[in-house]
């Protein structure tokens, strides 16, 4: 039972993973490049849903509503501010510069919001706990709706990606960006609408966590986002349902092994997995081998 | 087959234009589709195209040859944009494409396929055409969104639209295969289905008979004069197949460094000593060279 209910804990982090990883992945497969400042958008959306309810005295909905788009604008702003630029540039210039913009937005959110931890308003989710078989097994109501919430996202972005003219676009100009230009595609349009859905995206993870593990600091996106990263790889960068596997093995594999190996080195056994599998299939585990062009 | 094309080759009279140019009488009256002026790039030091001048009628199959780097990717490569011109200037239908870039390309009627095959591979036969068809069907947002019957409608009518241009090549049952699956004939016939359905007024072909066997050749020379009748477009092609240049390119232009050398109808450009020195002659080189390899 007790190995039970840590899987489920498992499931749940590694769905607020997913959710973050779908960021990373989204914007890799499409613009071609890794955006190190993803996890600190999540801490910028998780301040935002702060001061929305404990300032503002908004009700949660509408929080999380402000949250994502705050975010989208963020996300937006910051690819064409700070990566549209260098669209023709060196992809290290532009790994450099993302990093970059993530001290950026943890330095101005040490100046909006100070370096004190705030405690996230537990009445963000409003889903009872669950108990199961007699007590032995309770699902709290983060937990459930993380799962949800993956689920639910999962199958919008599936949706929207195969089925919608946007999406379209944005296979085409993930497959091939210069045939997609002469296509009649505007890949610039197509990029900000990508980084558009993942940041909202991350704003929706940011509450999710926040929930979870209520302090929130300016570094609070970082390790998340670092760990999103690294299950975006594990499933195989570029791909969504890669993500959303690649997180919740993460999750499992950090809970479980904080459970039964060691607390202390819950994170070095995620990124031991993590070279392991890189080892055996260095594309993830639903990544596709890249043919490349002549 | 062939003897028809021949005879229409035959029956073609090619008048000069102000820029000594020529095309043929019957798109006299008609504003010509494409107008390069002293057109040229530079590549750092190095000159790829210089002085390009070329008048393409509203309905000529024009082609383009000349021995290996002679600038012929390049020239495509300058009137879709991919790179700006260095001197002269491009019109297409009239409009001048100075500040142009690709997507206004597209837009204005310039669709090109590619000498390496470059569809979006990942996607269906028939997503590949709906793309190109994407920027002429306009419905809102919200009847995207909420699948409004007007949705269903354009959508509808764009799936009616691919098959029938897939039908052009016998294509129409091919539509729920990945494109990159199919075999290269199809592949080549795709990505031309996939140009035209950009609505072009002008299409260029770069090596559309590369890699086929010599009925498919004729089979494609068929079809190029059953698309510009049809759609009462231009086509200008790269091809080192002699026997589709001589047979169905009206007028013909030949490129040698970057510099065309000749211009005129399959009779003329045969008779050119020049051509004959610049083309064959490299032609014999290669020869000479794979001999003493061998």
């Amino acid at each position: 039972m007790i190995f039970l209910s840590n899987l489920v804990n498992g499931i749940s982090l590694g769905s607020i993973y997913a959710v973050i990883a779908l960021g990373y992945t989204m914007v890799y497969g499409i613009a071609k490049m890794l955006n190190f400042a993803h996890g600190d958008v999540i801490m910028v959306g998780a301040y935002v849903a702060f001061c929305a309810m404990q300032y503002w005295g908004l009700p949660p909905a509408a929080a999380l509503l402000i949250a994502m788009a705050v975010c989208t604008v963020l996300g937006i702003t910051i690819e064409s501010l700070a990566y549209r630029p260098l669209r023709q540039a060196a992809s290290l210039a532009v790994l450099i510069t993302a990093i970059g913009m993530s001290y950026l937005l943890q330095n101005l959110a040490l100046l909006i919001w100070g370096a004190n931890p705030k405690s996230f308003p537990s009445s963000m989710i409003v889903l009872p706990t669950l108990s199961l078989f007699g007590g032995g097994l309770t699902i709290s109501g983060v937990t459930l709706v993380a799962i949800l919430a993956n689920l639910l996202i999962m199958l919008v972005l599936t949706t929207f990606i195969n089925r919608t003219k946007m999406g379209k676009a944005m296979r085409c100009v993930s497959e091939d960006r210069g045939a997609a230009e002469l296509m009649g595609i505007n890949v610039n349009r197509t990029i900000s609408a990508t980084f558009a859905i993942g940041s909202a995206l991350a704003a929706i993870a940011g509450v999710l966590l926040c929930s979870a593990y209520p302090v929130l600091m300016p570094t609070t996106g970082s390790m998340p986002g670092i760990k999103a990263f690294t299950a975006a790889v594990f499933g195989g960068i570029g791909s969504i349902p890669g993500a959303m596997i690649g997180g919740i093995l993460l999750g499992v594999i950090e809970i479980l092994g904080k459970a039964y190996i060691s607390t202390e080195l819950g994170d070095a056994i995620v990124f031991a997995v993590l070279i392991i599998v890189l080892l055996f299939r260095p594309t993830g585990l639903l990544g596709r081998q890249v043919r490349e062009k002549v | 087959m062939s003897e028809t094309i021949r005879r229409r080759n035959a029956d073609t009279k090619m008048v000069p234009v102000p820029s000594r140019s020529i095309i043929p009488e019957r798109d006299l009256g008609k504003m010509p589709v494409l107008e390069c002026q002293h057109l040229g790039i530079d590549f750092g030091g190095l000159t790829a195209v210089e002085d390009f001048n070329l008048v393409v009628g509203k309905t000529e199959i024009a082609g383009l040859i000349g021995p290996n780097g002679a600038g012929k990717t390049t020239v495509f490569n300058l009137l879709t944009k991919v790179y700006e011109p260095t001197r002269g200037s491009v019109m297409i239908n009239g409009i001048d494409m100075h500040g142009m870039d690709t997507v206004a390309a597209s837009r204005h009627g310039i669709a090109r396929t590619f000498q390496n095959i470059r569809l979006f591979s990942n996607m269906s036969v028939e997503d590949n055409v709906r793309i190109g068809l994407h920027n002429q069907v306009r419905y809102g947002m919200p009847s995207g969104i909420l699948r409004l019957p007007a949705y269903w409608k354009k959508e509808r009518e764009q799936h009616e639209k691919a098959m029938e241009l897939l039908s052009i090549f016998g294509m129409q049952d091919m539509g729920d295969m990945q494109a990159g699956s199919l075999p290269y004939g199809a592949q080549r016939r795709l990505e031309i289905v996939r140009a035209l359905a950009t609505n072009p007024s002008l299409l260029l072909l770069d090596e559309p008979a590369a890699g086929m066997n010599p009925h498919e050749t004729q089979e494609l020379m068929d079809n190029i004069i059953k698309i510009r009748d049809q759609f009462q477009i231009a086509v200008m092609l790269i091809e080192h197949d002699m026997n589709l240049v001589m047979g169905i390119c009206e007028g013909i232009c030949v490129l040698n460094y970057g510099k065309i050398i000749a211009k005129g109808t399959a009779e003329e450009i045969q008779r050119n000593p020049i051509v004959v020195e610049a083309y064959l002659g490299k032609q014999k080189d290669v020869g000479e060279k794979e001999g003493t390899e061998a």
